[in-house]
């Protein structure tokens, strides 16, 4: 028995074969995300003619350029605030936001904790790869305390973000974690973050092995995903805070959050434009809002490992 | 290892058998970054002699039986970063 | 009466006039960030985009402003936020993205003194080089210019149309004392307001960046099937990136001559007793007002002065005041110098230049003083 020569391959149709190979260093778990996502979509049964795919810039940014579906490689940083508005002008569109560490935590952290705090109804896909990969490996707010990048030389003196415990707190509907090595629960995951009504995130921790493997000693790919298999500890419904990840310790992968649907940012804007809510008293406009606020005191006891979500785990 | 004996084992006991599969490669997709190879529950990806056109060492296959065929898992398709790899299931012959 | 063109005569602030202009014109997204003197185009959009199905998006920022303006024309809508100096410098990153993937979009922007937190509540005229250079690489610039809160009405709309018809976002230039200064404004009933609406791409197999022969090509749809991809990167017909020279020469000149070619066509201004006018002022906004009653002045005096007023600052004139370039010229504005440096490079010899760092709108006499020195 040998390997069979293939000419196509099972996800080609929601890719832009022509473009491949992609950009990505060999062993980069970018595409391998990819991959997962797409699954994802299949598996739900997401129309990808009515997906939309909008990243920022960075090597994870370059995703939006290899998906057979409408997508869009913004500036860097705005890859969310530009879903945001497409999606509130066309919310029976399905937006994903895929993009890196650096594009949406640092230069873009402002627009991700209020994309989360609106509830706006995108799904977001953060690789992390501790690293600004495309720009030749320097620190990113996630680089781990001592890690070694080409502007922190003496390793990092600064604290990582705990992605997936800011978003959660941000008031994300669905929050979870996984690496790029587990990619069945990372493809599941997903399913439910495509499906999910509501901001939902989705960290993947991911290697990055010419520019930061190389520098801290994982420099084969392989080696960033045995450390992975090492340390990840996956348990369900924990609190995200207590999601910090540091280095050489157990770190927790899994959903930190999945909360109950409720009215997304979308049908509020969208509300507000129907003549019945418009030509209503003001008191009862402002019943209507109050009947669909959200319900951030179940979001909080989620969050807290006290709510009933956490018995289910 | 322990797992696949006793997973042997059992498969002896109870008369069942493992599903098979057929690996498929895109070669010239082929980066060569070997984690098909490093990740495969049953190790039956080694790294091969051959260049693909960009220059870089495709996987290829060498079963052994009875432990080491592919079991059909999918883990080589979902880890490939390419979109390189995948696998499909074997028919049993009759 | 309808609820998107509210016919009839009305006493508006430059900002409520732009942004019924804007309603008028088709807009149905705004997003935009608080800042003086521009919110009052923020609070009229808030308050009449939803009665005319319309989304309004507070954002965080002018950097997500920006961005979500493009997301939501790209959604296909017509799309606008207004702002001010420093919230304009924030939004110079999308709207290089907007002239790189071509969208359009209308930033109305209401300019106060500067630079950096400078003089919120009181004018300036510094935006304008901003307008035409304040994002990185070659693009040419649409701004536009108006003097009353009846122009900032008129001329919002011409914006949209601008906009639309040309794929990239235009500006309009006001200023604090425009934006706040009340005046009649006339809303004519829909038939008498020209209304263009972009090219829409209908054959999925077209390279979405192949243009037609006026060099702007039909935006396609999302969520029809096209299966487009948009980039900030230099891009080729198919809108993939190709990161070389040539594509470079070929895309990036094309969404420049694009602008340039039609400039006679975009170009827009009022020439008042320029005839036979031995100096010309040339003047735009809230300046021209007084710039207008300086050359009254300067007649009453004898003097034959005319004004040049741009309706459309960029693209840029020059070859009007270039054949006028035998006369005189004075350049009267609320900044150091920028449009200045434009006209004297169309009329190949200096003009008098009478610059104020903002807080005030010019007075005539100052305008007249610097004609009168002109023809020393």
């Amino acid at each position: 028995m040998s390997i069979i020569k293939a000419e196509t391959h099972p996800l080609d149709d929601y890719l832009r074969t022509e473009r491949l190979p992609h950009v990505w260093c060999p062993g980069c778990g970018i595409g391998t995300v990819l991959g997962a996502y797409l699954r994802a979509m299949k598996n739900v049964g997401l129309d990808s003619e009515k997906s939309i795919m909008v990243s920022g810039i960075g090597c994870t940014g370059r995703t939006a350029g290899y998906v057979r579906m409408d997508s869009f490689h913004t500036t860097h940083g705005r890859a969310i605030p530009f879903a945001v508005g497409l999606k509130a002008a066309r919310p029976e569109l399905n937006v994903t936001v895929f993009s890196g560490d650096g594009d949406l935590f640092a230069i873009g952290g402002n627009h991700i904790i209020h994309a989360a705090r609106r509830n706006a109804n995108i799904t977001v896909i953060a690789i992390n790869n501790f690293t600004y990969g495309m720009t030749g490996g320097q620190l990113a707010p996630t680089t781990p305390e001592t890690g070694i990048t080409t502007t922190s030389p003496y390793g990092n003196v600064e604290s990582p973000f705990n992605l997936a415990g800011l978003i959660a707190v941000a008031g994300a509907s669905y929050v979870a974690r996984w690496t790029s090595l587990h990619v069945r629960r990372l493809e599941k995951s997903l399913e439910k973050a495509l499906k999910k009504r509501g901001f939902s995130f989705v960290e993947v921790l991911s290697q990055c092995p010419t520019a930061y493997g190389r520098r801290n000693g994982m420099r084969d790919p392989v080696d960033t995903l045995k450390y992975f298999q090492k340390y990840a500890v996956v348990k369900n419904h924990v609190n995200p805070l207590e999601g910090v990840i540091e280095p050489n310790k157990p770190f927790i992968l899994g959903e930190f959050v999945d909360a109950p649907e409720e009215a997304t940012f979308e049908d509020k804007l969208w509300e507000l434009t129907k003549s019945e809510f418009l030509h209503t008293s003001q008191a009862e406009r402002s019943e209507w809002i109050i009947e669909h606020r959200r319900h951030l005191e179940i979001l909080s006891r989620i969050i807290s490992g006290r709510g009933e979500d956490n018995e289910q785990s | 290892m322990a797992t696949e004996s006793k997973t042997e084992k059992l498969l002896q006991k109870t008369g069942a058998s493992l599903p098979r599969g057929e690996v498929y490669l895109i070669e010239d997709r082929c980066k060569g970054c070997g984690l098909c190879i490093a990740f495969c529950p049953k190790h039956v990806l080694v790294v091969s002699d051959r260049f693909n056109k960009k220059g870089y060492h495709p996987p290829e296959l060498v079963e052994e039986e009875p432990l080491n065929v592919c079991i059909n898992c999918g883990f080589c398709e979902r880890i490939c970063p390419e979109f390189a790899i995948f696998v499909k299931e074997k028919k049993k012959e009759e | 009466m309808s609820k998107d063109i509210l016919v009839g005569d009305h006493f508006l602030s430059g900002d409520v006039a732009a942004a019924e202009g804007a309603i008028a014109a088709g807009c149905r997204f705004f997003a935009g960030y608080p800042i003086t003197p521009s919110s009052e185009v923020a609070e009229r959009m808030a308050r009449r985009l939803p009665e005319v199905g319309g989304i309004f998006i507070q954002m965080e920022d002018e950097l997500g402003s920006m961005a979500a303006l493009l997301g939501a024309s790209w959604g296909g809508k017509k799309a606008m936020t207004a702002t001010s100096g420093p919230g304009f410098s924030l939004m110079m990153e999308n709207y290089g993205l907007g002239m790189m993937t071509e969208t359009p979009a209308v930033i109305v922007d209401v300019q106060r003194g500067g630079p950096s937190t400078g003089l919120p509540t009181l004018l300036g005229q510094g935006d304008v080089m901003q307008a035409r250079w304040g994002s990185h690489g070659p693009y040419q610039a649409i701004a536009l210019t108006p003097e009353s809160p009846q122009e900032c009405f008129n001329l919002t709309i011409r914006a949209f149309n601008l906009a639309e018809k040309y794929r990239q976002p235009v500006v309009v230039l006001m200023d604090e004392s425009l934006g706040h200064l009340f005046e009649r404004v006339t809303i004519p009933p829909r038939e008498e307001i020209e209304i263009t609406d972009r090219k829409i791409l209908k054959d999925k197999n077209r390279d979405i960046y192949e243009a037609d022969e006026d060099l702007i090509p039909p935006m396609p749809p999302v969520g029809e099937g096209f299966g487009i991809h948009v980039t900030g990167l230099t891009h080729d017909e198919r809108g993939y990136p190709s990161i070389n020279a040539e594509t470079q020469e070929r895309m990036i000149r094309r969404i420049n001559d694009k602008i340039s070619k039609h400039a006679p066509e975009i170009i827009d201004y009022e020439e008042f007793m320029t005839d036979d006018a031995d100096v010309i002022v040339v003047a735009y906004g809230i300046t021209a007002r007084s710039a207008r009653r300086a050359v009254i002045m300067a007649r009453e005096k004898g003097i034959k002065a005319g004004l040049f007023r741009f309706k459309v600052i960029w693209p840029f004139p020059s070859e009007r005041l270039e054949e006028l370039s035998d006369r005189e010229f004075v350049v009267a504005e609320v900044n150091n110098g920028q449009a200045l440096v434009e006209v004297e490079r169309a009329i190949r010899k200096r003009a008098i230049f009478v610059g104020k760092m903002g807080g005030e709108p010019h007075r005539p006499e100052e305008i007249l003083k610097g004609i009168e020195e002109a023809l020393k």
